[in-house]
Order: structure tokens, then C-alpha cells, then sequence
């Protein structure tokens, strides 16, 4: 007998599965899936300027800087000057889905693919961001590939307003609307990696970026 | 990994004696239960998160087997490989396997405590493939002759800086750093070599949804994001219990699992991570495979202990029980420790080899209410404690002693005669003191502690007493 077979008779064996519970267990299954029920959620206020206010809040309580814009098109010069005020050269590897920016114009050299290991700087967008939380929801795409969010020391990110939204789920709620399927990487980020690992002191960039910069672009 | 909790005794006698472990276990005393404590204050409705969570995963257990097939059966849509392992041994196998498949030599690993039961890096090594630790603090450990954990949150709680500098010295062969940051700082250095040319990913899995057939990883550090996206295979390694229905659950339990654990309103990065790369992508895993385990799991559905199945190993009842803060967490002897290891250790590697666990507890019930799945521990604790009465794995002479005290305690007539003697032999023992230093017939018991004195009436007389002084004054 495979081992599948023995774990999964052992289950059903102490459960005291036959025929006619398992009919009524496959609804029971198939009546979850589709009821999709939340627990209890803390209460986030709805409105858009609060939405933002929170994502604001919450992401500097996670240790990210924060700048505000009006258009995507303010973006690219808001990025030359965090870089030019952390004294970090003005380089970037972006996702390919913001190659159409002018970064030239802004004097940022920009390269549009996946991150390598020599990437000082990674810029992204992100599919939308969760106000409880102050955190980036990452979908993963030849468009928004994964590594720019995770090699680089620096990661800047650009955020729209009306992409936040109050809760996770309300972010899965958005990627199975607009997506379809999951995506295969999806990656909620909130502020720089960390450890507490050493005596419980917290020291920001363990594996991930040391610093995670957000440009709020009000108007978009 | 080989149990030692039989040997239980000693070794908290010796964590006791040892004054590093006590100075670095002061240190981190309280630290993740006073952050827990502000933490879930950000929840309005706390108690009904819990309630939820409690009922999510037990919706899960009553019908296991086809929450797993319909797992398998959407995991498998999106070109992932399920395989299923009855123990550690077989988990090994088909690690090794893979590894052999693809032609792997280096397996970079996020944390998994299930590759702790499997002892899965010895058995990697000994087929030619170099297991790489890469949470900071599993790496200490592997790097300290793959040392245990002692907890599974905080792997080197038990660990002060000055022994991480040294270690890092002798490893590294760098100068030797004392600063927190410099250490994780080289830490990274080295890890991040491992990263780009390590073979396969290997992680744990905190979650499985099935609605999607994803695995969700929760970790700050990010090397569960690295293991996961650069190397060419990804192999998960979790227990059966860890099904969920749908992503609306994770989002209840990703409410309760980083404030239960290390008091974060979230955790740095919570990864969904469903199938393989696609054509156009520029990263993730060409292969992706799930090892579904039970080790001991399946015996406890449907049985007394099936509430533990809930655990979402988050740490919180170690983190609040004065037993581990006292002795740490190598003492329990195997992978898991404090009181969800002091029910999981006999339950999954023989009752008969952990007789004490179920005794390291005072049955405070801190556990109980910081649970965040309400596991009732305390209960299942004293549960195991029952099952070792009646199973005849207690000494004969308590077991005679309880049977003896339950023929009194159901004879009214004699209990009272009983306490009647036994209150005043114990007040003229005290000598007038307020309690006794040394119990002749329980000496064992008065070694730590003092004996309160009774007062020289049992309760049966003072309530005959009160309710007569209340009849004539009325």
C-alpha cells in the first residue's frame, strides 16, 4: 500500500468515514469553499484619505520611509531624491512594467528585468496595498518579477492610492477578480527584513533589503 | 532527531545548575509576552478571532482526508508533485531522491520543525548533499555542530551574544565582532552566497490553502522568500494537520500567528506560493514538490488529543510558561518544547519515552489562555498524565496511593474522619509555625517548597460552625 493511501486510511478510519458521510463531507467541503467566511475584522476606516492616512501610519510604524506624490509621472524625480539624500548612486533594477516612466529625464539609470545579487537598488509597483497592516501585496509576473523586492539592500516602492484597500482580504478579494488565478509568487511585504534572532534585538536587513522606501502617488 | 526526553529529569537539574543558560534565559524572560500583550490590543474583537481561528481549524479536522485530497487535487493543477511520508525516515527518502533527480548538491533550508523530527540534514549529508540552515538562527546552530533548537520561534534563545561572536570567529575566520548588527551583517554575507548557488529550496510550510493548493510561509528575515525563488527546486515539508480551506482563513490566522509569536501585527513577509514557474518569469522553481507528513498525526484525529491538531505552532505557551522560562527548551529533549511539546513529545515519539513531560507543568493554565487556537493544554496535559495511571506506566506505589485515595474520597463518613486526624497531626507537626519545612511522608515535595499549616478545624467543621453561629444570631 502507498503511503498515501495508509495516512489517508488511518484519517479515515478514525474519522469513520463510509459512503454516505462522505457524500455529505464533499458538500460540507464544497459549501466552504464557496461561503468564503471572515473572521472577525478590526475596523479600518473605508474612506480613501483614511485608507491612505493608516497605510501611512502602519508602514512607518514597520520601519519604511514614506514620500507622497500627486502622478506616477512625479515618480521617477521622487526616486532620484531619496537616492541622492541615502547617498546611494542613482541605479536601479525596475520591474519591466515601470520601464515606460521617465527615469532618463529624472537622471536615474534604470535596467527593466529580474534582480541579480549586484543590485543596490530595486524599484517596484505592487498590485495593491493593505491599510491595516501598512503592507505591499507582490504579484509576481514576467512584468513584476519577485527577486527586485528581495535582493537588493534598497527597495523603493510605488504606491497608488485608490490600489489601497483595508484588509487581506480585501486583497485576495482583488486578485480573483482581476487575476483570475493566483499568481505563482504572491508576497505580502511590511517594511525591511529583520531579525530578533540574537538575544531578541531586533536588527533590520537580515536577508532582505536593510531599507524599504514608499512613494504614495495620490492622484493614481 | 533522536528523543532525549526520557532523561527529562537531569536535564532540567542541569539547565538549573548551568548559570549561562539561567542569565540568558532571565534576559529574554517576558520579552515576546509583554510585546504579545500590546500587540493584540490592535484587534477589536480579540476573543472572537480566537473563537474563529478555533473553529477553522477544527472544521479542517472533521473532515481531514478530503480537505487533503482536495489540497492535493489543486496543488497538483498547478503542476506541483504530492508526495506523503508516514515518518521521518520516509521524508528523508524522498528528499534524498529529489535531490538525486535533479542532480542537486546544495539545498539551501528555510526553518522547518519537521525536518527536525525527520533529523533530515544528517540524512542529506550522509547522500552527498550539503544542508545550508539559513534562518539566522538555525544557521547558528548548524554552524555549533548542528546543535538542537530550543525553541521553535527563537531557535537560540538559550544562546548570549559573546557566544555567537565566537562562534562566528571560529567559523567565519573574521576578526571577531561584538555588535548584534556586524554579526548579522556577515551572517548575510555568507548566507547570501549559499542562496545563489544552492540547488533546491527547502522549507516548512505554515499553511497549506486548499482552495488554491498553495503554501503560505511566514517569515522577517526574508530567507524564506530566497529559498523559495531562486534555486531550481522547491521541496515543502508539513504536517498533515496544516490544511486550511481557503484564503480568507489566512487572513483570520495571520491575525493571531505573528502577535501570538513575536508580537508583530504581521510578520515581514507572508509568501502564497502556488505551482511552478511559468515560461516569461524570471524566477521560482522549475519543480515544485509537497511532503505531507503524518509522524503521528493521523493517531490523533478523532481522538481525545485531536484539540492539538490545531496548533499553529506559534510559541505562545512556551513563551508564557514559567516551567520553560525556568529550564529552557532543550531540557523537554526533543523537537518541541514547553507545554505543546510536553503533549506532542509523547503523543508522537511513545508515551512510555516521555514519562516526565506531562508533569513539567503547574498547570497554571497560562498556556491555555494565550493559546490562540484555544487549545485547552492544561487539560490534554493532565489528559496524558490519566493515560499514564492507566496504562501502568506510574510507579506502583502512586498508583496505589491514588487508588487508595479514591476509595476514601468516596466514603463521605471516612474522608471526614480522615482530615479530622490528618489537620491536627499536621498543625501539632508545625509546632505552632505558620507551615511545615520538612514533610516526613513526602519529602520530595517539601524539597522547594514549604507546607502550609492547617489552621487545626477541616472545612466540614467551620461551615458546621458558621452556619450554627448564623442560625442563633438569626
Amino acid at each position: 500500500m502507498s503511503s498515501r493511501e495508509d495516512i489517508l486510511g488511518r484519517v479515515r478510519a478514525k474519522l469513520g468515514r463510509d459512503a454516505a458521510n462522505a457524500a455529505t463531507g464533499r458538500d460540507t467541503v464544497a459549501a466552504t469553499l464557496a461561503e468564503r467566511t471572515q473572521g472577525p475584522r478590526p475596523h479600518v476606516n473605508p474612506e480613501k484619505s483614511a485608507l491612505a492616512g493608516r497605510f501611512i501610519d502602519q508602514s512607518l510604524a514597520y520601519s519604511s520611509s514614506v514620500d507622497r506624490v500627486k502622478t506616477r509621472a512625479e515618480a521617477p524625480a521622487a526616486v532620484a531624491r531619496y537616492l541622492a539624500d541615502q547617498q546611494l548612486p542613482a541605479q536601479a533594477v525596475i520591474w519591466p512594467q515601470l520601464a515606460g516612466l521617465d527615469w532618463a529625464g529624472a537622471g536615474v539609470k534604470v535596467a527593466a528585468r529580474g534582480a541579480e545579487d549586484a543590485d543596490l537598488v530595486g524599484i517596484t509597483g505592487c498590485f495593491c496595498a493593505i491599510a491595516e497592516t501598512g503592507t505591499l501585496m507582490l504579484c509576481g509576473s514576467p512584468d513584476t518579477p519577485a527577486t527586485v523586492s528581495l535582493l537588493p539592500e534598497t527597495h523603493i516602492a510605488l504606491v497608488s492610492a485608490s490600489r489601497i484597500v483595508a484588509g487581506m482580504e480585501d486583497g485576495f478579494a482583488l486578485a480573483r477578480a482581476e487575476l483570475g488565478r493566483l499568481p505563482r509568487a504572491v508576497n505580502f511585504v511590511s517594511g525591511p527584513s529583520r531579525t530578533g534572532d540574537i538575544e531578541q534585538t531586533i536588527v533590520l536587513g537580515a536577508h532582505g533589503p536593510y531599507r524599504v522606501h514608499l512613494i504614495l502617488l495620490d492622484n493614481e | 532527531m533522536e528523543s532525549r526526553s526520557r532523561r527529562f529529569k537531569s536535564n532540567a537539574l542541569a539547565a538549573l545548575a548551568n548559570p549561562v543558560l539561567q542569565g540568558n534565559l532571565k534576559m529574554a524572560k517576558g520579552k515576546f509576552v509583554d510585546k504579545r500583550a500590546i500587540a493584540i490590543k490592535e484587534i477589536d474583537d480579540f476573543e472572537g478571532t480566537r473563537e474563529a481561528a478555533k473553529n477553522l481549524r477544527n472544521r479542517v479536522l472533521e473532515n481531514l482526508d478530503l480537505w487533503l485530497e482536495k489540497f492535493e487535487e489543486n496543488a497538483t493543477a498547478r503542476g506541483a508533485t504530492v508526495l506523503w511520508a508516514k515518518d521521518g525516515a520516509e521524508i528523508c527518502r524522498h528528499v534524498v531522491e529529489i535531490g538525486k533527480r535533479h542532480g542537486v548538491k546544495k539545498a539551501a533550508k528555510s526553518k522547518s520543525m519537521l525536518s527536525e523530527e525527520a533529523g533530515l540534514n544528517h540524512a542529506l549529508t550522509a547522500a552527498g548533499i550539503q544542508p545550508v540552515e539559513t534562518d539566522l538562527g538555525e544557521y547558528i546552530l548548524q554552524i555549533n555542530d548542528n546543535e538542537p533548537p530550543s525553541h521553535i520561534i527563537a531557535p537560540v534563545m538559550h544562546k548570549g551574544l559573546d557566544e555567537v561572536a565566537d562562534l562566528f570567529e571560529k567559523t567565519h575566520k573574521t576578526p571577531r565582532k561584538t555588535e548584534i548588527p556586524a554579526l548579522t551583517r556577515e551572517a548575510r554575507e555568507v548566507l547570501r552566497e549559499h542562496f545563489l548557488t544552492a540547488d533546491m529550496g527547502i522549507s516548512g510550510g505554515n499553511f497549506l490553502v486548499a482552495e488554491t493548493g498553495s503554501v503560505a510561509l511566514v517569515t522577517n528575515e526574508g530567507n524564506g522568500r530566497m529559498v523559495t525563488t531562486l534555486p531550481k527546486v522547491h521541496v515543502v515539508v508539513t504536517g498533515i494537520e496544516k490544511v486550511i480551506p481557503t484564503l480568507e482563513d489566512l487572513s483570520t490566522l495571520m491575525r493571531l500567528l505573528p502577535r501570538s509569536a513575536t508580537g508583530q501585527s504581521i510578520s515581514n513577509y507572508v509568501s502564497v506560493l502556488t505551482g511552478v514557474k511559468q515560461p516569461d518569469d524570471h524566477d521560482g522553481p522549475e519543480h515544485l514538490y509537497f511532503i505531507l507528513v503524518d509522524n503521528g498525526r493521523a493517531e490523533l484525529v478523532g481522538s481525545e488529543f485531536q484539540d492539538m491538531l490545531r496548533c499553529i505552532r506559534c510559541g505562545a505557551c512556551m513563551n508564557h510558561c514559567p516551567v520553560y522560562q525556568t529550564i529552557g527548551g532543550h531540557a523537554y529533549g526533543w523537537v518541541y518544547p514547553g507545554p505543546m511539546g510536553s503533549i506532542l513529545t509523547p503523543l508522537y515519539t511513545g508515551i512510555e519515552n516521555a514519562i516526565d513531560l506531562p508533569h513539567a507543568a503547574t498547570l497554571c493554565n497560562q498556556c491555555g489562555v494565550v493559546c490562540p487556537v484555544k487549545i485547552p493544554l492544561p487539560e490534554l496535559l493532565r489528559k496524558l498524565r490519566e493515560t499514564q495511571v492507566e496504562t501502568h506506566l506510574r510507579p506502583w506505589f502512586e498508583r496505589l496511593a491514588l487508588k487508595g485515595w479514591a476509595w476514601v474520597a468516596s466514603h463521605p463518613a471516612l474522608y471526614g474522619l480522615g482530615t479530622w486526624f490528618g489537620v491536627r497531626y499536621l498543625k501539632w507537626l508545625a509546632g505552632g509555625k505558620a507551615s511545615i519545612p520538612v514533610l516526613g511522608t513526602a519529602p520530595g515535595w517539601t524539597a522547594g517548597r514549604d507546607f502550609p499549616a492547617p489552621e487545626g478545624r477541616t472545612f466540614r467543621e467551620q461551615y458546621a460552625a458558621m452556619r450554627a453561629e448564623r442560625r442563633k444570631s438569626s
